[in-house]
């Protein structure tokens, strides 16, 4: 198992590299840059700018000293755009924001699509059956970019309760929380319930209900773990989806968080913030993969490293 | 306006100001207990940095951490700030400006002369790599293009201090609208030590040291910007506002739910929405002039297509525009028809008298528009192709599809391209383009600030119309004891030869809350400061 992380981790360093370098050259494809304005700047400002930011060396030279100031100091660089910060600042003020409504949102998504599933399948064909599956089908053909001004609608304009926007305390937390997580809630809904309808009729099941065991104990202990396997598999890349998928959230709630300064940072051509976000979420999207496999490892007894 | 009458207006509007610094609060007025006030930002500030900055919504903040020379009142004329008045010598190339003793940085300090001389060398220093460098060589200082190539150490540049509370500055042509432009964020002044002791980190919250009327005391990328009134600002007993807080909320409908359920005091008003606000909220919803216009800007350069070297082409297609579609159908806030380049509000300007704007009914004008193009060999059988660019935006593409449908009645088929806003520019830049949306806004409340941009020299002309007795007039404009026959001569000719379509004049087209007082109604350049502005009790 050890080595079988250590190798994992071995892969995942030529994978950031040529992330790094597709990106930055797809990046400087692109038409326009960084100090494209409505006023084309004199060439002589514009040369000191390129001087400035190292946009005036090849290539090749930028990709190296970009990657070695990364290896070496840590240092993403300053931003192009917001002249007063580093792209680790922006980082830093964004991801933690990001993280804490990602991570309430999968906790959320987790623990409401579960217990739905679970009880829609036990109860399968029934009323509670027809309502869970009617929900999230209604959850998940509602985008987060409907749902989001339904909500500030509803408790901002209406009701009065939450704010509609901001990042200063938990209660400007409830909306974006719920804007993100459902949709990801009834993907999990339905894929629990359909794997532990499946579980329900395994001979196993059969082999405990048979020796008389409560239906409790059935379900919690011997139905529930093996039935988690297709859930969890969704869970890696969704948490990331999440995370790459919180620029509706910033857009709609102003938080402040690192999908915005994604955004914002491909179309200001802001290089070295984009840079920095694209490696945060390649990092992360290894990371979780990782995450996952382990976990199968744990659940299924069958599956070995 | 001559110089001397400009002199003269300036100096009254100078004396009169001293009444209207800061909040006029009307006698009998009962204020609010708790004075804050909150607006919006569309987009994250970049920079809290004047000398860094190139955002308009950046210069609503910069306006109230720092001041420059001069401040403008709520319609549009200069008010003093740090200077108290200024005199110019006879030759009109020497200003001498007269610092108040009193100003002082947030951090106590006094702020002199040599703050503003050190502000303006480190905008034009090759080494701050500043975007707005060129506004040094827009007015004239003498030197600044050689500062900022780097072909002149920075201390070349021409503004001197004389002593602490005397600054001068000089200048290569005269220019009448010189003393507007010291309202303008790039020129206030910075605190040398503290730049010097932080780096590119000094103006975070608690480390920023401005001279406004307010500090700096919160500041989240992309979610809000605090500032609280300052209390070393020489002003600060007759500012009433204690807090401005920014919103950054970057979609206009959902800053406009917000607003409406009381999170905010100002919004813009997203198109076609203000006649139905009006109506309900008569007394929030607004609609004043606002210094920029809308254009679509022809390319008759090299790489432009052949048809649009022709001149019946392209007053054609100016005509064929039905303006009062796109301002009363789409926009329907208040906007105005554009039929010349000059948005109709600036100061002191008045359009010349053209046929096809002022005789001419829109009926007639798509007669003439169809004879025009049947003359240049088009019709609706042997239509014309062109490709009309804009920038990605709804309203931008509402506009583009009207218009596209109005030109084909006389014989142009558009197709319509859509690119996101850097390629739209790059795209421009480049010549790469047929027609493409464009719109200007003036830096400063004169005729100049839009006209001076079609010369061949300006650089922003991206359409390439190049004409040397345009730019003979532009010249004569800035020595000329009154310029404005200039502006028109300048005006008339753009209308003889057509290389942009004119489209509209903005509205600034807001909703205020209601016991919001103080915000200017009459400043086409909607240069506001919370210095002013008070919240009265309901």
């Amino acid at each position: 198992m050890f080595s079988y992380i250590l190798k994992r981790l071995a892969i995942a360093v030529p994978t950031l590299l040529l992330l790094i370098v597709i990106s930055f050259l797809l990046m400087h494809s692109a038409p326009g840059g960084p100090f494209t304005a409505e006023r084309e700047l004199p060439p002589q400002v514009l040369a000191n700018l390129n001087a400035k930011y190292g946009l005036d060396q090849p290539l090749w030279r930028q990709i190296t000293s970009y990657v070695w100031g990364i290896v070496a100091h840590f240092d993403f660089g300053p931003s192009f755009v917001y002249k007063d910060r580093t792209v680790n600042q922006i980082i830093a003020q964004g991801f933690p924001i990001t993280l804490t409504y990602g991570l309430l949102s999968f906790a959320l998504a987790v623990i409401v699509g579960v217990s739905l599933g679970v009880a829609a399948a036990i109860r399968h064909n029934t009323l509670l059956d027809y309502i869970a599956v009617g929900l999230s089908i209604g959850a998940q053909v509602l985008p987060n970019f409907v749902m989001a001004p339904i909500l500030v609608l509803i408790f901002t304009l209406w009701l009065g309760w939450l704010p509609g926007g901001g990042w200063q305390g938990p209660e400007y937390w409830i909306l974006p929380v719920i804007a993100l997580s459902t949709s990801f809630m009834a993907s999990i809904a339905r894929i629990t319930r359909s794997s532990m309808l499946e579980v329900l009729t395994s001979n196993h099941i059969r082999t405990a209900r048979a020796k008389g065991l409560p239906e409790r104990r059935v379900i919690l202990r011997h139905a529930l773990k093996p039935a988690m396997l297709p859930v969890i598999s969704y869970l890696g890349p969704a948490f990331v989806a999440m995370i790459t998928g919180s620029v509706v959230v910033d857009i709609y709630f102003s938080t402040g968080g690192i999908g915005k300064a994604f955004v914002d940072s491909a179309l200001n051509r802001d290089y070295a913030v984009m840079m920095g976000v694209t490696i945060l979420m390649g990092a992360l999207t290894i990371l979780f993969n990782l995450v996952v496999d382990i976990l199968y490892g744990w659940i299924d007894p069958k599956i070995r490293y | 306006m001559n110089m001397k009458t400009l002199l003269a207006t300036s100096a009254i509007a100078l004396s009169l100001s001293f009444q209207a610094q800061a909040a006029s609060v009307p006698d009998g007025v009962t204020l609010a207990a708790e004075q804050s006030y909150t607006f919006w930002l569309l987009d994250a500030i970049k920079s809290m940095d004047p000398q860094i900055n190139t955002d308009v919504e950046g210069s609503d903040v910069l306006r109230n951490l720092f001041e420059g020379l001069y401040n403008e009142d709520s319609d549009g004329a200069l008010v003093p700030g740090v200077a108290i008045d200024h005199t110019v010598s006879d030759d009109g190339l020497t200003y001498t400006f007269n610092l108040r003793d009193t100003a002082k940085w947030s951090n106590g300090e006094a702020v002199t002369a040599n703050d503003f001389v050190y502000a303006w060398r480190r905008l034009a220093d090759p080494a701050t790599a500043s975007e707005y460098a060129w506004y040094m060589e827009l007015m004239q200082v003498e030197n600044a293009s050689a500062v900022v190539a780097g072909d002149m150490p920075t201390d070349a540049l021409g503004v001197t201090a004389i002593n602490d509370h005397t600054l001068e500055v000089k200048i290569t042509t005269p220019l009448p609208y010189f003393p507007q432009m010291m309202v303008h964020a790039s020129t206030f002044p910075v605190p040398q030590t503290v730049i010097e002791a932080n780096g590119d980190n000094w103006t975070q919250p608690g480390t920023l040291v401005g001279n406004g009327a307010y500090t700096l005391t919160e500041h989240t990328l992309g979610e809000r910007v605090v500032m609280e009134a300052n209390d070393t600002y020489w002003d600060a007993s007759n500012t009433v506002m204690k807090t401005l807080t920014a919103l950054t909320i970057n979609d206009q409908n959902q800053a406009l739910t917000r607003y409406l359920a009381g999170e905010l005091d100002r919004v813009d008003i997203p198109a076609g929405q203000y006649p139905r606000l009006a109506e309900e909220y008569p007394d929030q919803a607004t609609s004043t002039p606002y210094n920029c216009s809308y254009i679509y800007m022809l390319n008759v350069g090299e790489k432009g297509p052949e048809a649009l070297k022709d001149v019946r082409v392209r007053q054609a297609m100016a005509f064929a525009i039905d303006r009062d579609i796109i301002v009363d159908r789409i926009l329907q806030g208040g906007q105005k028809g554009a039929y010349n380049w000059t948005h109709w509000a600036v100061a002191d300007f008045e359009r010349p008298h053209s046929e096809w704007a002022d005789d001419m009914d829109q009926a007639q004008r798509i007669e003439k528009a169809k004879e025009l193009m049947a003359e240049a060999g088009y019709s609706t059988d042997n239509p014309l192709e062109l490709r009309l660019q804009y920038n990605t935006s709804d309203d931008h593409k509402k506009i583009a599809i009207a218009a596209s449908q109005m030109l084909k009645a006389i014989g142009v088929n558009i197709v319509l391209d859509n690119y996101e806003w850097k390629i739209h520019t790059d795209r421009m830049q480049s010549q790469d383009f047929d027609m493409a949306r464009y719109a200007w806004c003036g830096d400063y409340n004169e005729a100049s600030t839009y006209l001076d941009l079609m010369t061949s020299y300006s650089g922003h002309n991206n359409g390439q119309w190049f004409n040397d007795q345009y730019d003979q007039i532009m010249a004569d404009s800035k020595t000329a004891a009154d310029p404005q026959p200039l502006y028109q001569q300048a005006e008339t000719l753009l209308t003889d030869e057509m290389p942009i379509i004119p489209i509209y004049h903005y509205a600034n087209v807001d909703m205020i809350a209601a016991d919001i007082k103080g915000l200017p109604q009459n400043n086409v350049n909607n240069t506001w400061y919370g210095k002013d502005i008070y919240r009265v009790a309901e």
